[in-house]
């Protein structure tokens, strides 16, 4: 008898997990996301706090900086008129996405690269920031590009759900692959001698190198990473209002002068190569 | 739910693996730590005592994800390189066996005075009367909270997915990342851990009433 109720409480929480299963995502993805921001008069982004020129968390005003906050706010005032308001919400690589289909966001702008697989679950703008995939190693290590991480007993470090950390699988099948939660992270793992180089887009790397003498980026961009802005899938709407905007900027100079502002004095980096269409 | 199994059943056998052993690992060595210090506050030397007070209430004290990050990226910058299945399990087991401290001192004190009291008068030494009447009786009386320990110590193992430990959550973060399908790839992690802590919690319990 007692073996009996355990067996009924068992299926019970299986079934519990399994009536959650079937009752998931459906939920605020049909609504128009562009008709409530206007009626909100608010955009919320996906932005990244931990990613020098892109995004970062200035402690001291405890606000988020970077030229995706600069973009955002920019595409907002052209969606919503003057007076739209832009708020901002932290993601990273691994939550961007969950918390777009969950409707906590109402688009990405956060380093993310369009990618087919991507394209089937969100809808992407057009390309706002042509980056690359690179490398950043120590300045004395023997690791000059991509090809000589191809070895048994090397180490890549790598951000949970990006691009980045699938694309060095495919070009170095033979190191292995550490997936650490954000950039911060990844690179105190290198600090620490946890693996031997570190890899994401180049705007990202060449941000960290700025700030730490010791680094720097090697063996160019290997692969092309347009980052786009993303809307969950459907609402295409947003998604024309966010391309029209983008394509304003950069006829009256607004993106080129962003561009200018965050990546103006960055050394061995290429304005026109982040620019291209 | 089934499509994340079946397609990744391999990345989710090598998670569970590692989550199963590390939990094994963390158990065993908390336990031996764990006791140790808990007949550390008990002994009648003060410096031991304080040592043992000292260890308890740092690691108890302190979130496990940051002993986790401190093993997986302060200690390598001084003495040795720990990956993230190694210095993800040293800080489980510290971080379990202050717990496991705790919950066996308070065993070892309910236990009443009178027996080793008696066992002293028959000529044991206080080791001998520690190791063969008191701590037998202590274990029997902290089952219950050693088994939410040994519950919790198994959930906790989930930091190594912060110190890319390669264990079942770091493999379910992959897979939902890449897969973009969170929702069920969670639901397929936590049934998979409910499948190593649902018999963990039977068997204490049974435990529990074969000892009463």
């Amino acid at each position: 008898m007692r073996r009996w109720k355990s067996i009924l409480v068992l299926c019970g929480m299986l079934l519990l997990t399994l009536s959650l299963g079937a009752c998931s995502n459906e939920k605020s993805a049909q609504q128009n996301a562009l008709k409530r921001s206007q009626e909100s008069n608010t955009l919320t982004w996906g932005v990244k706090a931990d990613t020098r020129l892109f995004g970062l968390m200035d402690i001291k005003s405890g606000t988020i900086k970077g030229f995706d906050i600069d973009m955002g706010k920019e595409v907002t005032k052209r969606v919503l008129g003057k007076k739209g308001h832009a708020k901002f919400v932290q993601v990273t690589s691994k939550t961007r996405i969950p918390l777009l289909k969950n409707g906590n966001i109402d688009a990405i702008i956060a380093t993310m690269t369009i990618t087919p697989d991507r394209e089937k679950i969100v809808d992407f703008s057009n390309v706002y920031f042509a980056a690359g995939q690179s490398l950043l190693v120590k300045k004395d290590s023997d690791i000059k590009n991509v090809r000589d991480l191809n070895k048994d007993g090397m180490t890549v470090l790598a951000v949970k759900g990006s691009t980045s950390a699938v694309n060095v699988k495919k070009y170095a099948p033979k190191a292995k692959v550490l997936e650490l939660e954000d950039y911060a992270q990844a690179f105190t793992a290198l600090k620490s001698g946890q693996g031997d180089a570190m890899t994401t887009d180049n705007g990202i790397l060449f941000g960290i190198a700025a700030e730490n003498p010791g680094y720097h980026v090697v063996g160019g961009a290997f692969t092309n990473e347009p980052y786009g802005i993303a809307v969950d899938k459907g609402q295409t709407q947003l998604k024309n209002k966010i391309d029209q905007a983008i394509a304003d900027m950069r006829r009256d100079g607004t993106y080129q002068r962003l561009l200018q502002k965050w990546f103006g004095n960055v050394a061995g980096f290429d304005l026109k190569e982040a620019s291209q269409q | 739910m089934i499509n994340v199994f079946t397609q990744h059943w391999q990345e989710l056998l090598l998670g569970f693996g590692n989550t199963l052993l590390c939990s094994v690992i963390a158990l065993f060595f908390s336990l031996i730590i764990g006791s140790t210090f808990a007949i550390f506050e008990v002994l009648p030397y003060k410096v031991l005592h304080i040592i043992g007070r000292v260890y308890i209430e740092v690691f108890r004290n302190i979130p496990l994800l940051v002993i986790g990050m401190f093993f997986y990226v302060v200690v390598p910058q001084f003495f040795v390189t720990l990956d993230g299945f190694t210095a993800g399990t040293i800080g489980l087991t510290l971080y379990t066996s202050s717990f496991i401290a705790e919950t066996v001192r308070a065993g070892i004190q309910a236990v009443d005075d009178g027996q080793m009291e008696g066992a002293r008068a028959n000529g044991l030494t206080f080791m001998q009367a520690m190791w063969h009447i008191i701590l037998p009786q202590a274990f029997r009386y902290v089952i219950p909270p050693l088994g939410n320990q040994f519950i919790n110590l198994v959930k906790n193992s989930s930091v190594l997915a912060f110190v890319a430990g390669f264990d079942l959550m770091y493999q379910g973060d992959a897979i939902a990342s890449t897969t973009f399908d969170t929702f069920n790839t969670y639901i397929v992690v936590g049934i998979l851990y409910l499948i190593i802590t649902l018999p963990l919690s039977y068997y204490m319990r049974y435990l529990e009433k074969k000892l009463a």
